[in-house]
């Protein structure tokens, strides 16, 4: 690809802490994410909503560096993030220079991956010490700390198994915060359970987002929470964003009609 | 002569004998393990040349007689300069072929691990190297402990073959009894009972306690 059209950092007084520049993913045929153009600010929260197959996930997975992206390139903090300067020109990251802007990124998957061989606070500290290389006891103090934020300190010693679908996506919101990230990015966190347990859950991210700084993408379906929470609603549609806006202007005004679709074919669903 | 009789005879020389093959079990199984985690991660390298070896190595071991194999050690090998014992080349046949069989079971146990659980690991930004030694290689241990442990009886009954190099384990014990004594249903019968008795009241219950051990270990079911 031609990287002479994309800048090697973002500069200025108004760099965003997440910036899509002309992203696209495709599988075979298949094209997820077309020429995508997302720029997200520090401390701001957006939802991504959409009908399945639309590209939400990849977006959090390729910003996770989860999966290699076709064309463009992905800024964090100015600094890019699938690529990397070498002799004045963009070329695509190495392991090494992927794992150190990854340190910047924590993500909460929708079926948890809890470490089924850790206990809740042993999963926890695992990354701190073997990838920071923080003193157990360090690692334990921050670890419990967060346990403490999520309302799980009482349970620090039981393995995933014997916790419920709330309590181990607590476990992992916590995990990913032990390693200090900016961006929290959190991939359907709450469709995988019951729904009288999806309060806990969300309640969490809630707290997360009123008392810490940190940017949030998040792709959900659940529009209420969707609108309760965030400061931009971005909705995709066939691997691009179809409209985005506030939520009370995306929820109650939609301009879009492939949006004034899907809400109505969702709202009526709830 | 009774049976009593032929055992109360007999019994030290049997006894002499599943000493020798316990011990080629055992360092047979060493080697076998060895074997199988270099074999079994090389053949999941995204290195080519390094998975070709690891290959290459499997399918020989896998694809001809562990007999012939014992053959090239003991006989062949010494026209190259490498002389072994016939005790060190009887174990070396049976860890090295087993071992590769061992080398898939590895191999299957790492890939039945979820890629969720990778993904998990990447994310919190863990060296692929910490990521298998503290989240694949934990759980993926637990997955291949049951077929590992219907290995170690392959293995065993494998090591009968070094009587064929007069190596003088059980199998070589019981056949210089039948020749002395043309008791043959009492000499093979005893070597059976042996090694049944080696097989399910040592290896099975021994990996069995060590699957639980390690499943309360690893804390999982």
């Amino acid at each position: 690809m031609s990287n002479e059209s994309f800048p090697l950092k973002l500069e200025g007084g108004d760099v965003p802490m997440v910036r899509f520049d002309r992203v696209t993913k495709q599988y075979g045929d298949l094209t997820v994410l077309d020429s995508l153009d997302l720029d997200v600010k520090a401390n701001e929260m957006v939802a991504i909503i959409g009908p399945s197959g639309s590209g939400k996930t990849t977006v959090l997975r390729m910003l996770m560096g989860l999966e290699l992206i076709d064309e463009g390139v992905i800024y964090v903090d100015g600094q890019p993030m699938t690529h990397m300067e070498k002799n004045g020109r963009l070329v695509r990251a190495g392991q090494k220079y992927l794992r150190r802007m990854r340190s910047s990124i924590g993500m909460v998957f929708q079926q948890f991956n809890l470490f089924p061989h850790m206990t809740a606070l042993q999963n926890c500290m695992e990354a701190p010490v073997q990838v920071l290389g923080l003193s157990r006891k360090e690692a334990r103090e921050r670890s419990l700390e967060l346990l403490k934020l999520v309302g799980l300190d009482d349970k620090m010693d039981q393995y995933p198994a014997r916790l419920s679908g709330g309590q181990q996506q607590r476990v992992a919101i916590a995990r990913a915060l032990a390693m200090r990230p900016k961006i929290m990015l959190f991939d359907e966190v709450t469709s995988a359970l019951d729904p009288e347990i999806v309060g806990e859950v969300t309640q969490v991210i809630r707290k997360l987002h009123d008392e810490h700084s940190l940017t949030m993408l998040m792709v959900t379906h659940q529009m209420g929470f969707a609108r309760d929470i965030s400061d931009r609603v971005c909705f995709f549609y066939e691997g691009k964003i179809a409209e985005q806006g506030s939520p009370e202007q995306l929820f109650d005004n939609p301009r879009n009609e492939r949006t004034a679709m899907f809400l109505s074919a969702v709202l009526e669903a709830d | 002569m009774s049976y009593l009789e032929f055992l109360y005879k007999y019994a030290p020389s049997f006894l002499n004998g599943a000493v020798v093959t316990l011990e080629q079990t055992a360092l047979g199984t060493l080697l076998a393990v060895i074997v199988a985690l270099i074999m079994g991660f090389m053949k999941m390298s995204s290195f080519i040349p390094v998975r070709w070896v690891g290959i290459v190595y499997i399918e020989i071991f896998r694809g001809t007689s562990l007999l012939v194999q014992m053959y090239w050690i003991f006989f062949v090998l010494p026209l190259f300069g490498i002389t072994l014992g016939k005790f060190e080349a009887g174990f070396l046949a049976v860890g090295l072929n087993l071992g590769a069989y061992g080398a898939e079971l590895v191999r299957g146990g790492v890939q039945s691990v979820p890629r969720s659980q990778y993904e998990a690991a990447t994310a919190l930004g863990m060296h692929p190297f910490t990521r298998m030694r503290r989240v694949i290689f934990p759980q993926a241990l637990l997955n291949m402990l049951p077929p590992w442990g219907n290995l170690l009886i392959e293995l065993l009954k494998a090591t009968a073959l070094v009587a064929l190099i007069s190596v003088a384990d059980l199998m070589f014990v019981s056949k210089q009894i039948n020749m002395s004594t043309f008791l043959s249903a009492q000499a093979f019968g005893t070597a059976l009972i042996i090694y049944y008795i080696i097989a399910r009241g040592i290896i099975t219950p021994g990996m069995r306690g060590l699957e639980c051990k390690l499943a309360k270990k690893l804390s999982i079911g």
